[in-house]
């Protein structure tokens, strides 16, 4: 059985002050076994970030089955109840967005650490972690313990990649994760993306430029 | 025959002034306070020939329980000549027919308002205190109805948040007269306001105590040998007040509870509070044969049951 | 209810600390709470979202034990409790079970603290009540729970009306995990203060809830506190859920007309 096997997957939004639907993507067939990587691609507002949330369940995809096969058994990333949904984001998921959700007064070295606590790791054991993760994406030493609402799209984006990528995963959803990166701390990503997928995580991107993940490209699921 | 000669003559009052009904009343409000030691029991509390808070939950009190061979003793914070304690000692023996003294040792009742004897009291005496105010959790717990609820459920845990904020503020328990003490492991209870000093006296004694509120329509018991603990931390203890070095001018008593009379010059000299046992001390030291019963404190100031109070170490906090 | 049905916890094998069903509650003819069922996990913290007047509050004041619904089942999964309707306890039972452990922070301090006791005392209190009856004990248990919600120990034995709001609520919480509770309810806990001091309670709330571990219900109408805080909301209008899901779901991708409406109203 693959780890995951998604079977004529469908996302409407009822926008209901409109009386409207509108459609996302419809009846999408696809799966994939670990350690391999889905490139997800297709023109601009064709629903390939909504696609990848309706697996991470942030959306409720309205039609469809994507059955996971988790550690705890199998289970339907459509139905599946909210605390099993969060039991796998804890432990199997992750998702790495272009947007850091930074919280006043929390430093941006705390902010990547958390995620590792609330996995229930010690917290110093967890922040030293979190250094090795941000000095692997090159964030200046001098802005760890400042707040991150004040940094630039770049410094926000590298904190986001460690709290998504710190956490052991089997299955990791990546929204454009190299959008506002420099290229060397793309090339930082990329070589760890290529780490992550010989250990056996399985991995579907959104990328703005298909070309920085071309070698590792095992599949490719075209949205129109 | 005349109606008058019929009918039986007149009697302006029952024996001891209440009726019988009121006698039986009371009484039986007195055995359930005993059976529930520290237990506030409600009663009627009858109309007397003296105002309300001047005395008359004792005297309710004193006139149920006397026969003619009693022998009472009445005191009002130590003294037996002050006027409320010589008034209300003539009403009992006019009433009753008792005898009256001012020696703890010959009397059977003794009915006390903020005040318990120097020398012991035994087996099959009486004391009887008046109770301004018979609710201890009142300061802590306003309503009456919540107040009861919190005895039901053994509920003191406010009165020990008093005294850490005591302790805290302080560096000791400020509460001075009316200390509350927990009667037989079970109610909180108010002592009437004794000082501190006389609130040990209480616990295991030979005697009764009842206590009676006229005004609040409360009485309550202390029979004799049941534990009495005043409120304390286990690591901070209940103090009494210090009468070290303290010698009374008239009796050369000492660790004895003393008033205080200020002087012309600024100075302080020292009587015990105790007149009746005063007195008795004088008459031994002018060679009178006088028979003095044995104190709760000796002249060491030691009390009477080994280990009940405790020395504290300084600065707790 | 919008939500599509979902399966039931099948992965997860532990089962909910707090369960609830069939809450309701009316004020007079007013229906203040009207069927509401809700779980919370060991570790897990629930939001309760929308408008006042919705039962939000209702809702925390039943699980409190301080005021008895017209009808439900209230079960906490705790030694000496389980399988209990809790709303069958007799007073004396309830006290218990509430001073070891429910932790309580109200909106308005006034609820949760004697104003004229010291801050210390007010956390003391709790273990008081637990039957501690030593004072080094309280004292020092005191400074722990009041250092542990970072309230500035130079003043654990100011009044609470000497206080800022902000230092008021961090009382309350030391208050709250003094006895290290199985369950934290807050009550709007952050409303009312600046922005800023806000931020500092919020991060407060979310290391205590990181390290305690304990199963939390934060009631507020602040979509920016609850996505702070919650890992699953509850969307209740007239008394009913009308959507629950995991937070940013239910933010993101809102299926009731309430909720969408709710969260565009968000500045």
């Amino acid at each position: 059985m693959p780890l995951l096997e998604v079977h004529n997957y469908t996302k409407r939004f009822h926008v209901h002050h409109l009386e409207r639907e509108i459609l996302a993507f419809e009846g999408l067939e696809f799966w994939l076994n670990p350690g391999e990587f889905m490139l997800v691609r297709g023109p601009n507002g064709v629903g390939k970030s909504t696609l990848l949330r309706c697996l991470y369940r942030t959306c409720i995809p309205t039609g469809g089955q994507a059955l996971y096969d988790s550690l705890h058994g199998p289970g339907d990333l459509a139905r599946a109840a909210d605390v099993d949904i969060a039991l796998l984001r804890r432990s199997e998921i992750g998702h790495v967005t272009q947007f850091l959700h930074p919280r006043p007064r929390v430093s941006a070295l705390d902010l990547a650490a958390e995620p590792l606590a609330l996995a229930g790791r010690m917290w110093e054991d967890a922040r030293s972690e979190a250094a090795e993760w941000l000095e692997a994406f090159r964030l200046k030493r001098d802005i760890w313990h400042a707040y991150p609402a004040t940094f630039s799209g770049g410094e926000q984006q590298k904190v986001n990649l460690v709290r998504a990528l710190i956490r052991p995963q089997r299955l990791l959803l990546l929204d454009e994760p190299t959008a506002s990166l420099d290229v060397t701390t793309r090339a930082a990503l990329i070589e760890r993306l290529r780490e992550l997928k010989a250990r056996g995580v399985a991995l579907i991107g959104v990328f703005h430029h298909d070309s920085d993940v071309v070698g590792l490209v095992d599949r490719e699921l075209r949205l129109a | 025959m005349t109606l008058a000669e019929l009918a039986r003559p007149a009697q302006d009052y029952s024996y001891a002034f209440l009726d019988e009904f009121a006698k039986r009343e009371v009484r039986r409000r007195i055995l359930k306070a005993i059976a529930i030691p520290g237990h506030q029991v409600p009663y009627a509390s009858r109309e007397l020939p003296i105002a309300r808070g001047w005395g008359t939950g004792g005297l309710q009190v004193t006139l149920s329980i006397a026969g003619p061979h009693d022998i009472v003793k009445v005191i009002d914070q130590g003294a037996d000549d002050s006027v409320n304690a010589v008034n209300l000692r003539r009403f009992i023996a006019r009433m009753t027919g008792v005898a009256t003294t001012s020696d703890a040792q010959l009397a059977t009742i003794i009915q006390s308002r903020h005040r318990i004897t120097e020398e012991r009291l035994r087996e099959g005496q009486v004391l009887v205190l008046q109770v301004p105010d018979p609710e201890p959790l009142r300061a802590v717990e306003p309503n009456i109805s919540l107040a009861r609820e919190m005895h039901a459920d053994a509920d003191y845990a406010l009165m020990w948040l008093g005294l850490y904020e005591q302790v805290v503020r302080f560096g000791t328990f400020m509460t001075g007269a009316s200390y509350p003490v927990v009667v037989h492991q079970r109610y909180l209870m108010s002592p009437s306001p004794i000082p501190r000093w006389d609130t040990p006296m209480l616990h295991q004694a030979a005697h009764l105590t009842l206590l009676s509120a006229g005004r609040e329509k409360r009485l309550y018991a202390v029979p004799p040998y049941t534990d009495v603990r005043p409120i304390e931390f286990e690591d901070v203890f209940f103090q009494v007040e210090n009468q070290q070095g303290r010698i009374c001018e008239q009796s050369g008593a000492v660790n004895k509870f003393m008033n205080e009379i200020p002087q012309p010059d600024g100075s302080m000299c020292y009587q015990a509070s105790d007149t009746g046992y005063v007195e008795k001390l004088v008459r031994r030291a002018r060679g009178e044969p006088v028979a003095i019963g044995a104190t709760y404190y000796d002249d060491d100031g030691t009390f009477y049951h080994p280990g009940y109070l405790k020395e504290q170490e300084p600065d707790h906090r | 209810m919008t939500s599509l049905a979902f399966d039931l916890p099948r992965l997860l094998t532990t089962a909910p600390l707090l369960r609830a069903r069939r809450l309701t509650k009316h004020y007079g003819a007013i229906p203040a709470v009207a069927g509401v069922d809700l779980d919370v996990y060991p570790g897990e913290v629930l939001g309760i979202v929308g408008e006042s007047g919705s039962g939000k509050s209702t809702i925390l004041r039943l699980l409190n034990l301080e005021e008895a619904p017209d009808t439900g089942d209230y079960t906490l999964t705790i030694d000496g409790y389980r399988g209990r309707n809790l709303f069958t306890l007799d007073r004396y039972d309830r006290r218990a079970l509430r001073v070891r452990h429910i932790g309580i922070v109200y909106q308005n301090p006034l609820h949760g603290l004697r104003m004229h006791i010291t801050s210390s005392g007010n956390v003391a209190e709790r273990l008081i009540m637990a039957g501690e009856r030593r004072f080094a004990t309280l004292r020092n248990a005191a400074r722990d729970a009041l250092d542990a919600s970072e309230f500035p120990l130079a003043r654990m034995d100011d009044i609470p009306r000497r206080l800022s709001g902000g230092m008021q609520q961090r009382v309350q919480l030391a208050k709250a995990i003094a006895l290290q509770p199985m369950v934290l309810l807050l009550d709007e806990p952050t409303t009312g203060l600046d922005v800023s001091v806000q931020a500092l309670v919020l991060d407060t709330l979310k290391r205590i809830q990181r390290e305690l571990h304990v199963a939390t219900i934060i009631v507020s109408h602040d979509l920016g506190v609850i996505r702070t805080l919650a890992d699953r909301v509850l969307v209740m209008r007239h008394g009913r859920v009308v959507e629950h899901g995991l937070t940013d779901q239910v933010l993101d991708d809102p299926q009731d007309a309430y909720t969408q409406q709710l969260v565009a109203a968000k500045l």
